[in-house]
């Protein structure tokens, strides 16, 4: 490979999601060499698949509200391990960022007057709490990502962005000081492998819902960033918290949004109870995801689940009446139609909490700079590392996301780092270089699965994993159920590490990019189950059999799992907003 | 019988000379699963199948392909909606150069998109919050906004196949409408003259493959017959 072709950036985005898109426009507006690096086809990404909304304090349902309360559900909504100097940044800037997508073209649903149309979540409160429900979420109809996704994509192209479209990101290239001067990137159409050299690298790279077997994830969502960063050394906060969604199809995994609670539709049980007045008097079927998902487990193990195996609930939804859904649900009624043969109109769709979003991930300030620890366990910047969207963890979503949050997240945070790599690149950096002995450990992996010539296959090792997680680190976990998965992960590592690429061909080689993506589900899973492992306490998406409670004395903390020693440190939460008085912890009740 | 025939287009640029069908059993023990389930089996059994997917749910267009003889999207088409006499052919979109098995180059097809310049256009500076727009002017771009650029439809369309280079094809065309919809839009005039020629547009020949098999049923020659009366109105 010694005569391996670079390509040289200012600064290269791996990810053409919502995150990656806004991040690239702000470059590209500025004129800075900066290219979006893409798996897929950028339109393809996950972001599409977001359905209910973005939720942002725009006050179009209500000219009263105020982005403060928003943050106040965001911060309690995360069980008060939110960073609250981000979530201020989010909720204050988020009506800006928003605004700015519906001046791109974007099409949001309206209002009679005219204004962008709003809908009730999970979780939505007036006047911190004690003014009840808010109708707080941007919507284009049901298809909010998709719509976000394409007009991101069409003002980039309005931009000249540059698109390096179905090239694979493998690894983080670091140089002797720990900087991340670039990464190696493979054309998927040719094969081709190349050095990218760039002065910023930004991971945009999304979520890792792959590594459970069933999730409403996209296929593609195999944790690429952080297992690149993870192998790079670079630590990851709060992996233990992922999010179950309470409406994932029933059998399929294919999700019905949030908004259809918020439209007024509710869960019932086999006995036709609506069960979750019984869990949250107030917020019913609104309250937050981690308490719904849990709720509807409880109904299901107590007996009360639906179907011939009783492992499942149903979401009514015919009471709102085909108008309400032909107008504001009309993807779900497809996607009913499709995955569960039901037509809302008529019947309740079976549902089931189902992964959903990694709450964790690249730790990183609101500027999207990468941060890691030094030995006395202060933050430090990574030198030429970014991180946007749902790989990083800025963190606004603390144990447990907001529905409507995470599009929030994408455009804010996206745009913050866009602009913060501008300035920076304005007062002149460096290319920081790289030796030889670098580009080679980071194209180690590549080698090692090209040279590959007998072991077990990608598909299985790939499905034991996924079970693995499923059964072992699902919405209620143990210790002991911990222990052996943490083992079994151990042992898939030295399995994966002897796997087989029996298709070692050039052109659109997706056996490849398969291989590849295992790595990453690999450093994802037992950067999760290790976290979870070492978390005592339950908080967020995070309960425990063995440790039910909330432990503020110990765990009003983020956790730090550093990938060389397999270890779990912690991270101060960061209570002090700039001009709001802080949140302070409160019992969590809906 | 579950035992399903399923004949596959393969070709892969570095080692066949031409592209042929290979043949493959599948039991799908009675279950209607999706074509994209029944490739994933087949790729599990020979992993140098290549084809394109993401979503698996119908909302990020990367896998539409030709299955007997009709575009559409694998991901969301039950076997029992394809299938004649126990037999599945799966072949590329076509028109298109094929890269690799079921994967085309979609080059062409992007191209057309972006000519037609598929971003919003107002040249008023923008206010402090929204642009506002009433509902019923909202109405206005259903049945447009929600292309998925799967290809489909361009890819089933004669005139496209002849003038990919010249003609915008129903996809292009369907958001070119949706700009011209957009009651947020200004460059109307613009986006009409670069419609005139007698290629751009007016190749269409009103066949409807198009509106045939979009699997988002969404209805490109309705869009193509708006901009005409738009084109022509304007003339006079
Ligand atoms: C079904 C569903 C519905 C949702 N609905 C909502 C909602 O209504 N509201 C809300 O706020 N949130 C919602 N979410 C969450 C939200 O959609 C995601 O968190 C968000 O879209 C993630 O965006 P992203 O930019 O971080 O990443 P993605 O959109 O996932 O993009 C990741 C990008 O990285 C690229 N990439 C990854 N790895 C590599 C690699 N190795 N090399 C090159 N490129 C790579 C991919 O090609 C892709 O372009 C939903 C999620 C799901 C699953
Ligand atoms: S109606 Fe026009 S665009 Fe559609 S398939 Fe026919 S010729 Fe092509
Ligand atoms: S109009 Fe329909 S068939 Fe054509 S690209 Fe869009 S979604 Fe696909
Ligand atoms: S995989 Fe996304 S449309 Fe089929």
């Amino acid at each position: 490979m010694s005569n391996m072709r670079s390509l040289t950036f200012d600064a290269i985005i791996i990810g053409g999601g919502g995150s990656g898109l806004r991040a690239a426009l702000e470059l590209a507006k500025s004129g800075k060499k900066t290219a979006v690096l893409s798996k897929v086809f950028p339109t393809r990404s996950h972001t599409v698949s977001a359905q209910g909304g973005i939720t942002c304090a725009i006050a179009s349902a209500d000219p009263n509200d105020d982005w403060r309360w928003h943050m106040y559900d965001t911060v309690k909504g995360g069980d008060y391990i939110t960073d609250q100097e981000a979530a201020e940044y989010m909720c204050s800037e988020g009506p800006k960022a928003v605004f700015e997508l519906e001046h791109m073209g974007l099409p949001f649903s309206r209002f009679d007057n005219g204004r962008i149309y709003q809908r009730p979540f999970g979780g939505q409160s007036k006047d911190f709490g004690k003014g009840g429900q808010a109708a707080r979420t941007c919507a284009a109809a049901d298809r909010t990502g998709h719509a976000l996704l394409h007009t991101l994509y069409q003002n980039n192209l309005k931009n000249n962005t540059v698109f390096l479209n179905e090239w694979y990101a493998v690894d983080l290239v670091k140089n002797a000081n720990g900087d991340v001067v670039g990464c190696i990137a493979m054309c998927i159409e040719t094969g081709e492998v190349v050095h990218i050299k760039s002065k910023a690298t930004v991971l945009a790279t999304g979520g890792a819902g792959r590594i459970y077997s069933s999730t409403t994830n996209a296929l593609i969502n195999t944790g690429d960033g952080i297992g690149m960063a993870l192998r790079a050394g670079f630590p990851m906060q709060d992996m233990e918290m992922w999010q179950f969604h309470p409406t994932g199809i029933y059998g399929a995994g294919v999700l019905v949004t949030e908004g259809c609670r918020g439209e007024g539709g509710y869960l019932i049980n086999k006995d036709g109870e609506r069960f979750m007045e019984r869990y949250a008097p107030n917020a019913k079927d609104l309250a937050g995801r981690d308490v719904v998902a849990r709720a509807m487990v409880m109904e299901i193990l107590e007996g009360r689940g639906c179907g011939e195996n009783g492992d499942h609930v149903m979401l009514k939804l015919d009471h709102l009446g085909e108008e309400v859904l032909g107008k504001r649900l009309p993807g779900i009624v497809e996607l009913s139609k499709t995955f569960a043969h039901v037509d809302p109109a008529q019947d309740p769709i079976p549902v089931v909490p189902t992964c959903h979003y990694m709450m964790g991930g690249m730790p990183t300030n609101v500027h999207g700079q990468a941060i890691m620890q030094d030995a006395d366990g202060n933050d430090q910047v990574v030198n030429g590392l970014f991180a946007c969207g749902e790989a990083a963890c800025v963190s606004v979503h603390g144990a447990n996301r907001l529905g409507g949050n995470s599009l929030l997240d994408l455009v804010v945070f996206g745009r913050a780092a866009g602009m913060f790599i501008e300035e920076a690149l304005n007062e002149g950096v460096d290319y920081l270089e790289a030796a030889q002995s670098d580009i080679d450990s980071a194209m180690a992996r590549i080698n090692r699965w090209d040279e590959s010539s007998g072991g077990e296959a990608i598909p299985d090792l790939r499905a034991e994993l996924q079970d693995v997680m499923q059964n072992d680190f699902g919405v209620f976990r143990q210790e002991d159920n911990m222990q052996e998965g943490v083992k079994k992960l151990a042992s898939l590592r030295e399995r994966i590490g002897n796997a087989h690429l029996a298709d070692k061909s050039n052109a659109f080689n997706t056996a490849r990019v398969e291989a590849l993506e295992l790595d990453n589900l690999l450093e994802v899973a037992e950067a999760t189950a290790i976290s979870a492992l070492e978390r005592k306490e339950s908080r967020g998406a995070h309960s425990r059999y063995d440790y039910p409670d909330r432990d503020d004395a110990n765990w009003l903390k983020h956790s730090m799992y550093f990938p060389v020693e397999k270890r779990l440190g912690q991270r101060d939460v960061n209570f002090a907003p700039k001009t709001v008085e802080t949140f302070e912890p409160k019992i969590r009740t809906y | 019988m579950s035992t399903l025939q399923i004949s596959i287009y393969r070709y892969n640029p570095e080692t066949d000379s031409a592209p042929y069908m290979q043949e493959f059993e599948l039991d799908t023990q009675g279950r209607d699963i999706m074509v994209l389930n029944a490739l994933e089996m087949i790729k599990q059994q020979d992993s140098s199948m290549a084809y394109r997917r993401s979503c698996r749910e119908g909302v990020c267009g990367s896998d539409g392909m030709n299955m007997n003889g009709k575009n559409g999207l694998a991901c969301i088409t039950p076997l029992s909606e394809v299938v004649k006499d126990n037999k599945l052919v799966l072949r590329p979109l076509p028109g298109l150069p094929v890269i690799r098995d079921l994967v085309v180059d979609m080059g062409v097809f992007y191209k057309q998109y972006e000519s037609i310049q598929p971003y919003l256009q107002n040249d008023t500076n923008p206010p402090a919050t929204e642009r506002l727009q009433s509902p019923e002017d909202r109405d206005k771009l259903d049945g447009l906004y929600e292309c998925i650029l799967c290809a489909c439809c361009s890819t089933a369309c004669p005139s496209f196949w002849w003038n990919p280079d010249k003609f915008v094809g129903p996809a292009g065309l369907l958001q070119a409408y949706r700009f011209l919809a957009d009651s947020r839009d200004t460059a109307t005039r613009e986006r009409l003259a670069r419609l005139e020629d007698p290629f751009s547009l007016f190749r269409c020949r009103g066949i409807m493959n198009c509106v045939a098999v979009c699997p988002k049923g969404l209805n490109p020659t309705r869009a193509i017959g708006k901009i005409r009366e738009m084109l022509l109105s304007n003339a006079t």
